[in-house]
């Protein structure tokens, strides 16, 4: 099974490319031809899984050959998979969720005439994913990388009849291009060190390589990351992402692209092992946009960009882990697949919702849904314990673990890494509760025409699912530290650290925070009347709205001045390199137009040239040569 | 004087013998078979499974060859796996011309005349197209074309080569007049071509001779042995070797031995025109290779800048004449000059490199020209009652092409950037492999030149793709052209179209395969 691994990706893609082609015939029976390819992708992986739960844990990294790349020259590159367990985590969680979440989308896009297309992009993404997390080397992830993005783009702007939802796609696209620059050079720097871009050899030369070499590719890495994972300063396109239908949201917008990032920094841990500035860096990075995430979703109104917020926040708890170094690992994978789990539901939950209240998104227009749908309402209730971490629920297990290992260090830095995460458990308790109560509890503030009722059992059994996992997962796969044994042949085994507070205080002060947080959230959205439309609010709370004005920060710092430039280069290019350009392209012409006269057509003529050109080419030739 | 019979190894011939046998068996089937129409299905089956039949032999060689591969016919052939490559390549092109010689457009219309014979224009000629006749000779003519190029590719005797030169021209020539549209025009193109190609064919004869005259051998081997000993007769081995040249020069179409080159292909019937510029170019190409290689290698100081000139003239002189040109036909001819000269680059200091570089440069090239061509042969100018005419080669007329058939345009423009070596393409890994032969070798100014003259011929491809994509049919004009169907060649369309995308994005396994093939000539050239 392990080496039919290339049929993760094969057949998704197959699918999609029958999806596409098969054109109007196909749209009755479509959408489940796309689910059984992502639903075939799981068994795949679940055999190959079970397949490797059966090796030793040092046998358990597999190598898939699949052809030679790039052959001969000074970089030579095969295209393969890497197997091991970390790529295994992603392949179960991408597949399970995956088709899942297929599922669910039959019933959501079912009065979408373009519903076949859709689910052609959804193979399309499954595939590109896994193909980024199980290649073998950079080039390959970059190729996995840009399918996904691919993918995020065309599903973003899959209504794209709207400009809005246009525009949104192709801000993502656009912000994406400059994390991929990142990955880009990484990949540059790599080749000029190392002179090979695969996992194997980069690794093991990364000893002879020279702290600032590796500082260098960190630092790239981080900026790959950061854009494909929507941290600071490449933020800015996730709320906007949430245009896309709501499945597209769940599963590339929270469960598996937008972690694509952690999955670039784990994997490539022996590298930050060497540039501990990068590490840092990293860390660093990861507490300030879980923070910054966290104040932007307290102050949103559209259930949607709340959540994608949260999403934000959550991917930087998971990069200041991944920041940690070994300690941290673990724990980041571990998060992003409770994460994955928790924060899929809620997005399918608050799909249901949409699909009940005429895509209404506006939380102040909701309230009091819980009798309306009670379905919706336990799982999108038991995704909110997970994610405020409560116990025993799936995010106490994974966040906990992060906000302990922040606090491990010396001198300042666990004080302030291990305070943002614990001041982020707190805030996310806050807007987390914020959300679940204006939508659920509460007095009614529906529209006149909106009849809300509980959705198809299509949508409402993978929601089931997912809230299940939100509830167990955590448990299971912590109990006797299951998960990071699992992935130690990766990550590495790592030293037990004593935090610099007893761990028993740290976790008491975050479920003391926690509670906090949701008593305030209770008090002002659950307990009180919300009002309809957004009161005027103070500078910070615009702020947050407007999602810390990163757009205008962007306008004002890039966009114009880039204007400005491009605008000159334009002048400069039209008056100086064109002009030289059609001067040289005119003279060109003119001498075709010679030399096109001596084509006149008479064989004689013909003859002539040859023979003069052969008297002269041997009249040179043994001249030259005698 | 005592004659021994030669011993022949039948096995590695084995592809010859199938195609050129199924070549005299079409022969008769064209006295045995009566009816135009079964004819045609016969003639057709039989060249397919022949030509497929040759091929399968040729890969069941390839796999079974090790060493340096088998010499049959006492020296004059030489049958290892750089024999081999060229050979299936040269099969794979005539299958696709095949399956172009037999497409017809919707209305039944072939691409030949019905009756060779009778004068354009005369009353016969139309009492012939009434009663349906058919030149069905044209399957036996590719399929001798065809065996002619797979000896060419093998040969090492110049007596033989010769042989093999003209075995493939003859058909050639007769192909090139039968064209359906405009007979004049392919009347005055195959003269010309045939003219030239005699006078070309004389002086490689004349080489021969000079050669002949100053080692007292015409085998590869021996010339190769003469060249490092003869002494006093260097003026005369130089000339013979720079007219042997010269006259396989002409086939691939190098300045200033070009001048056939856009009368032939403009006046062929286009299936001949994709089948010619394919196959031709990439005999000839096997032909130099070989004689370079194995008989002249120790001329490398003197004819190395001949290569140098030549190329650099062709490349110059190719792009900047297909600029102006305003046929498409035309101007495909003019590009095939100036990859007539990329190819010469690879000869440069006669690197190793070139010959596992060529095979896939032949490959890449062909496979666009048989696209190309098989795409401008669907492209029709339509009179104003209705009725599909000839090709619509004019440049303008394929204006706004995009819009109307965006699949068959977009396969244009997939050939088009294959021939300006743009990457993902076949003819980017093409260019690549084929430049850095000549790089390893230090011809970095041949290659210079050359990357500045695939950047100028960038243009006048992306112009006709401009013209399909971005330009608006003319006013009036949107019933002039119709696209006019015929399942063959979009059949053959769509197989370039794949393999050209296929070996730009993975040449590893072909790159690798033909590397074997360079190292073993290699092994055999010493």
């Amino acid at each position: 099974m392990l080496d039919l691994t290339w049929l993760l990706i094969a057949v998704p893609l197959a699918s999609a490319a029958f999806l596409l082609l098969a054109g109007k015939r196909a749209n009755p029976w479509g959408h489940w031809v796309g689910v059984a390819a992502s639903g075939t992708a799981f068994l795949v992986g679940l055999g190959a899984l079970i397949q490797m739960l059966g090796l030793d844990a040092h046998d358990r990294s597999h190598a898939v050959h699949l052809f030679t790349w790039i052959p001969g020259g000074e970089l030579n590159l095969d295209a393969g998979l890497l197997v091991d367990p970390l790529s295994m985590t992603f392949v179960m969680l991408v597949t399970f969720v995956g088709t899942l979440i297929h599922v669910y989308s039959v019933a959501y896009m079912e009065h979408d005439p373009d519903r076949r297309r859709f689910f052609a992009y959804l193979n399309l993404f499954v595939a590109a994913m896994l193909l980024l997390v199980l290649a073998d080397s950079y080039l390959l992830l970059f190729v996995g990388w840009e399918g996904v993005g691919l993918a995020s783009y065309l599903l973003i702007g899959f209504w794209n009849h709207k400009p809005e939802y246009a525009t949104a796609a192709n801000k993502a696209f656009v912000v994406n291009r400059v994390g991929d620059m990142g990955l880009i050079v990484v990949m540059g720097l790599m080749f000029a060190s190392f002179g090979a871009l695969d996992f194997d050899t980069v690794f093991s030369s990364v000893d002879g390589a020279s702290t600032a070499q590796l500082t260098a590719i960190g630092l790239a890495l981080l900026v790959a990351a950061c854009g494909k994972s929507a941290q600071f300063p490449l933020q800015s396109w996730l709320g906007d992402a949430m245009a896309g239908p709501t499945p597209v949201s769940a599963l590339i917008h929270a469960a598996t692209m937008v972690t694509a990032g952690v999955y670039l920094i784990v994997r490539s841990a022996p590298v930050f092992e060497g540039a501990p500035a990068a590490q840092t860096t990293v860390a660093a990075i990861g507490a300030f946009t879980l923070l910054l995430g966290a104040v932007i979703g307290m102050a949103k109104d559209d259930i949607k960009k709340a959540l994608a917020a949260s999403t934000m926040s959550q991917i930087g708890y998971m990069m200041l882990a991944a920041g940690l170094g070994p300690i941290g690992y673990a724990f980041a994978i571990f998060h992003l697949v409770t994460h994955g789990f928790f924060k899929a539901g809620m997005f399918l939950g608050a799909g249901s919702v949409m699909h009940g209240m005429n895509d209404q998104v506006d939380m102040r227009r909701f309230g009091a849904l819980r009798t309306a749908m009670v379905t919706t309402w336990v799982t999108f209730g038991l995704g909110w314990l997970a994610i405020l971490g409560v116990p025993p629920f799936s995010g106490f297990w994974s966040k906990d673990k992060i906000i302990e290992a922040a606090f491990v260090g010396e001198g300042a830095q666990p004080w302030i890494l291990g305070g943002a995460a614990l001041i982020g458990a707190g805030l996310t308790a806050f807007y987390m509760s914020r959300l679940f109560f204006m939508t659920f509890h509460g007095k009614a503030r529906w529209t006149d025409d909106q009849h809300p009722h509980e959705s198809p059992a299509l949508m409402t059994v993978p929601m089931i699912i997912l809230a299940v996992g939100s509830a167990f997962l955590g448990l299971f796969l912590a109990v006797g530290d299951r998960f990071s044994t699992w992935l130690e042949p990766v990550t590495g085994h790592a030293e037990h650290h004593e935090p610099v507070l007893p761990v028993a205080v740290i976790m008491i002060a975050t479920l003391v925070l926690v509670a906090l947080g949701a008593w305030v959230a209770w008090r002002k959205y659950g307990a009180n009347d919300v009002p309809e439309t957004a009161p005027a609010a103070s500078l910070a709370t615009i702020a947050a709205r407007n999602d810390m004005f990163q757009d205008s920060v962007n306008r004002g710092v890039f966009e114009r001045p880039g204007t400005h430039l491009t605008r000159t280069l334009v002048y400069a290019d039209a008056a100086v390199v064109d002009a030289a350009v059609d001067k040289t392209a005119g003279s060109w012409a003119r001498t075709g137009e010679t030399v096109r006269k001596t084509q006149n057509g008479q064989v004689r003529s013909y003859a002539l040239t040859m023979l003069v050109g052969l008297v002269i080419v041997i009249f040179l030739v043994v001249q030259g040569g005698l | 004087m005592s004659f021994t019979t030669p011993e022949i190894a039948w096995a590695p011939l084995a592809p010859l013998i199938i195609v050129l046998g199924a070549a005299a068996v079409a022969i008769l089937v064209e006295s045995f078979v009566r009816t135009p129409e079964r004819r045609r299905s016969v003639q057709l089956v039989l060249s397919l499974v022949a030509l497929l039949a040759a091929a399968g032999t040729a890969i069941v060689q390839w796999t079974m060859l090790d060493g340096a591969g088998t010499v049959v016919l006492a020296d004059m052939v030489t049958i290892d796996r750089q024999a081999l490559a060229w050979q299936v390549l040269i099969l794979v092109f005539g299958v696709l011309g095949t399956l172009l010689f037999a497409s017809r457009t919707r209305a039944g219309e072939e691409a030949f005349t019905p009756l060779g014979s009778v004068a354009p224009g005369s009353s016969e000629e139309t009492l012939a197209r009434r009663k349906g006749f058919q030149v069905t000779e044209v399957f036996p003519l590719a399929l001798f074309a065809v065996g002619g190029m797979m000896l060419f590719a093998a040969v090492t005797d110049l007596i033989f080569l010769f042989v093999a030169l003209e075995v493939f021209s003859l058909p050639l020539y007769i192909l090139v007049a039968l064209a359906r549209r405009r007979r004049f025009l392919s009347h005055e193109g195959a003269l010309k071509y045939f003219l030239l190609g005699a006078f070309s064919s004389a002086i490689l004869l004349f080489g021969a001779a000079f050669l002949y005259g100053a080692t007292g051998t015409t085998a590869y081997a021996g010339i190769a042995a003469g060249i490092g000993s003869a002494t006093g007769l260097d003026a005369l081995i130089l000339a013979g070797a720079v007219m042997v040249v010269v006259g396989l020069l002409f086939k691939i179409g190098a300045v200033p031995f070009h001048s056939w080159t856009p009368d032939a292909y403009q006046g062929a019937p286009t299936p001949v025109t994709a089948f010619m510029g394919a196959a031709t170019k990439a005999a000839a190409t096997a032909a130099l290779l070989r004689v370079v290689y194995e008989a002249f290698y120790g001329l490398e100081w003197e004819l190395s800048w001949l290569f140098w000139i030549i190329a650099i003239a062709s490349m110059l002189l190719g792009t900047v004449v297909a600029l102006v040109q305003t046929d498409l036909k035309r101007m495909l001819a003019y590009s095939s000059v100036a990859h007539a000269g990329f190819i010469l680059v690879a000869f440069a200091g006669f690197p190793d490199g070139a010959l596992s570089a060529l095979p896939f440069y032949l490959a890449s090239y062909g496979l666009a020209t048989m696209g190309a061509f098989a795409v401008i042969s669907q492209v029709r100018e339509k009179a104003d009652d209705g009725t599909v005419l000839g090709e619509a080669t004019r440049l303008g007329q394929w204006a706004g092409l995009g819009r109307r058939s965006p699949l068959l345009a977009g396969a244009m423009a997939l050939f088009l950037l294959s021939f300006a070596g743009i990457p993902l393409t076949a003819g980017f890994v093409g260019k690549f492999v084929a430049f850095s032969a000549a790089i390893s070798e230090g011809a970095w100014p041949l290659v210079l030149v050359a990357v500045i003259a695939s950047a100028a011929a960038a243009f006048f491809y992306v112009r006709l793709i401009v013209l399909m994509f971005l330009t608006d049919v003319p006013e009036g004009q949107e019933d002039a052209v119709e696209i006019d169907f015929s399942p063959l060649a979009r059949l053959v369309v769509i197989v370039a179209a794949a393999l050209v995308v296929l070996l730009g994005i993975v040449p590893g396994p072909v790159l690798s395969a033909f590397e074997n093939a360079g190292v073993l000539l290699l092994g055999a050239a010493g």
